[in-house]
């Protein structure tokens, strides 16, 4: 058996009367991308804070690598991107490379070769304040992967980033998870994450309301897919009827089906011939899935 | 543990160079010095003391006033500044500790202030010596002046240090700082003296005020400096004290180096508590 390289058990941590993190429990395995999804507030950086030992909870156990979170350990095995963090305008990338490998205690010449990974090579002896919000976002994912951490927690590392650093920022997450390392993610940028992770957790009010691979959660959200049937002029309500219900709309005529339902569906479609002209299909995305789990904790609430 | 220390230390050097605070610090420094030491030489042109222990005796309330501004300005960020930023938490999240963290800083921000004080105060040696109006004696009183206002400088780091922990917002901090400077090195003064000219003879007078003269690093250090030229007969005010102590004016540096100690070992308690 692998041994988890993160486990949260039953963590309850309060501010006075409000609850933050409220019995949020589970295990990561090495080698896994995970994303942790929830709102403004949900309590994603307050749980990050605790892995990270800056926060004591006020229930529950955690476990970084086998040690209590902030021992050495685990702060040698982890690292660590808050969100939005303003590196000191006056200093080059290189030097702040420099200065986090010499803190971690790593080699100072391999760390550097990090900006070259994160595409920074060039930019390497320019001052921070030159660089764009993506170049510091990059810069920030090079620190954290000084010394090839076994945990890598990334505090919404993409927000506010434009489509291109973003897909860069999740070509290098892919990356390390390659090379073995377990990374935790949070966002709230829902529908990029698609592709990108390997499981999901969907934190919401302070409780951990799912957590499971995309897929399993999106049968267990049981969310319809939505098909789009584009007919010949004057044919739509020929083909509503031959489809049972639907809703018209000109010279389309949407309807949902089940999972189990889309083949069968798909062949009715296609039995009637040239009075389709073109079939649009959407399956449920991601922030239809994450709307799903959190309003149905907020309607249990 | 030193190459944690040093790395954190270098890079406070750095910066300060950088962001030209070094720079503004030596400047500062050296014009005021330069000033009091060339247009402040005509009423002791004709006392055939050396020009540089005078100038060392002026130069000690010159740094009453500049060195502990400086010192502030440079630490009342230190903590609350790099909270904003977001960089304690990345710093913290490494395998350091918050000690060696706020050591790393102090030792920092204290080579910045003797960058500034020896390249400052240095400039205005050579033009005496270079005018031929200063003698070696005298340059050991300017090395003891730097030495000390080195030691005063590290006094008012901590106390920024201790300031910059008890809050999260830099804007708070600074305002904090300019309290703090206001309250130690100018009304702290007047108070004492409203108080002997209000009752020179009494309690207060003598068994009160010396020390309270030694809890403020910035009059310890004045009185220490000025007790060592043995320059009362030459400036008067509070360098006349120095004769009528109850203890021997080294203890004006014991007192700095314990207030230093203090307020560093606060600030480290401080540190310990604050969540990034």
């Amino acid at each position: 058996m692998t041994r988890s390289t993160l486990a949260v058990r039953s963590v309850t941590k309060r501010f006075k009367s409000h609850v933050a993190v409220d019995q949020v429990s589970f295990e990561l395995e090495p080698g896994t991308r995970v994303a942790l999804l929830g709102h403004n507030g949900a309590g994603k950086t307050t749980l990050f804070k605790m892995i990270l030992g800056f926060l004591k909870r006020d229930g529950g156990e955690i476990s970084v690598l086998g040690s209590s979170p902030g021992s050495r350990v685990s702060r040698q095995g982890a690292a660590y991107l808050p969100e939005s963090v303003a590196f000191s305008g006056a200093l080059t990338g290189a030097e702040i490379i420099r200065f986090y490998a010499r803190l971690k205690g790593e080699n100072v010449a391999r760390s550097l070769q990090l900006l070259e990974r994160v595409g920074l090579a060039d930019a390497a002896r320019r001052r921070v304040n030159t660089y764009s919000k993506g170049m510091r976002q990059r810069l920030g994912l090079a620190q954290a992967l000084i010394g090839k951490p076994q945990l890598v927690l990334l505090d919404e590392p993409t927000t506010g980033l434009d489509p291109i650093s973003r897909q860069n920022v999740y070509e290098l997450i892919g990356e390390i998870a390659d090379q073995g390392a377990t990374v935790l993610l949070s966002s709230h940028a829902l529908t990029e994450l698609e592709a990108r992770t390997d499981r999901v957790l969907i934190l919401s009010k302070a409780k951990l309301v799912a957590d499971d691979e995309l897929g399993t959660l999106r049968a267990r959200a049981g969310l319809p897919i939505r098909l789009k049937v584009w007919t010949k002029p004057g044919a739509v309500r020929e083909v509503a009827e031959h489809l049972g219900a639907g809703k018209m709309n000109g010279r389309s005529v949407e309807l949902d089906c089940g999972m189990d339902e889309k083949v069968r569906t798909l062949s009715a479609i296609s039995a009637l011939g040239n009075l389709v002209e073109d079939v649009d299909v959407h399956a449920p995305s991601l922030d239809d899935v994450y709307r799903h789990f959190s309003d149905t904790s907020r309607k249990e609430a | 543990m030193f190459s944690r220390i040093l790395t954190i230390a270098q890079q406070e050097v750095r910066i300060g160079i950088r962001n030209r605070w070094v720079l503004l610090a030596t400047l500062i420094l050296a014009v005021f010095s330069l000033a009091l030491a060339l247009l402040g030489s005509a009423p002791a042109g004709t006392l055939g003391i050396d020009r540089l222990t005078i100038t060392v005796a002026s130069l000690a309330s010159l740094s009453v006033y500049l060195v502990p501004l400086i010192a502030l300005l440079l630490a009342f960020d230190a903590v609350c500044g790099e909270i904003e930023r977001g960089t304690l938490l990345m710093t913290f999240s490494c395998p350091i500790s918050r000690t060696e963290f706020l050591f790393g800083k102090a030792i920092g921000h204290a080579f910045v202030l003797t960058i500034a004080l020896v390249a400052g105060y240095g400039l205005t040696a050579l033009v005496l010596v270079a005018s031929g109006t200063g003698s070696l004696s005298g340059l050991t009183d300017f090395t003891r002046l730097i030495a000390t206002s080195v030691l005063l400088g590290i006094c008012f780091l901590a106390l920024g240090y201790v300031l910059s922990a008890l809050t999260r917002q830099s804007g708070t901090a600074a305002a904090l700082a300019i309290a703090a400077w206001l309250l130690l090195v100018v009304l702290y003064d007047l108070a004492l003296l409203g108080a002997l000219v209000a009752n020179p003879r009494g309690i207060f007078a003598s068994q009160v005020f010396p020390y309270a003269v030694l809890l403020n690093p910035a009059d310890a250090f004045r009185l220490f400096n000025l007790a060592a030229l043995g320059a009362s007969d030459l400036v008067g005010g509070m360098a006349g004290v120095a004769e009528t102590l109850p203890f021997d004016p080294a203890f004006a540096l014991v007192s700095l180096v314990v207030f230093a100690g203090a307020a560093l070992a606060a600030s480290a308690t401080l540190i310990r508590r604050i969540t990034p």
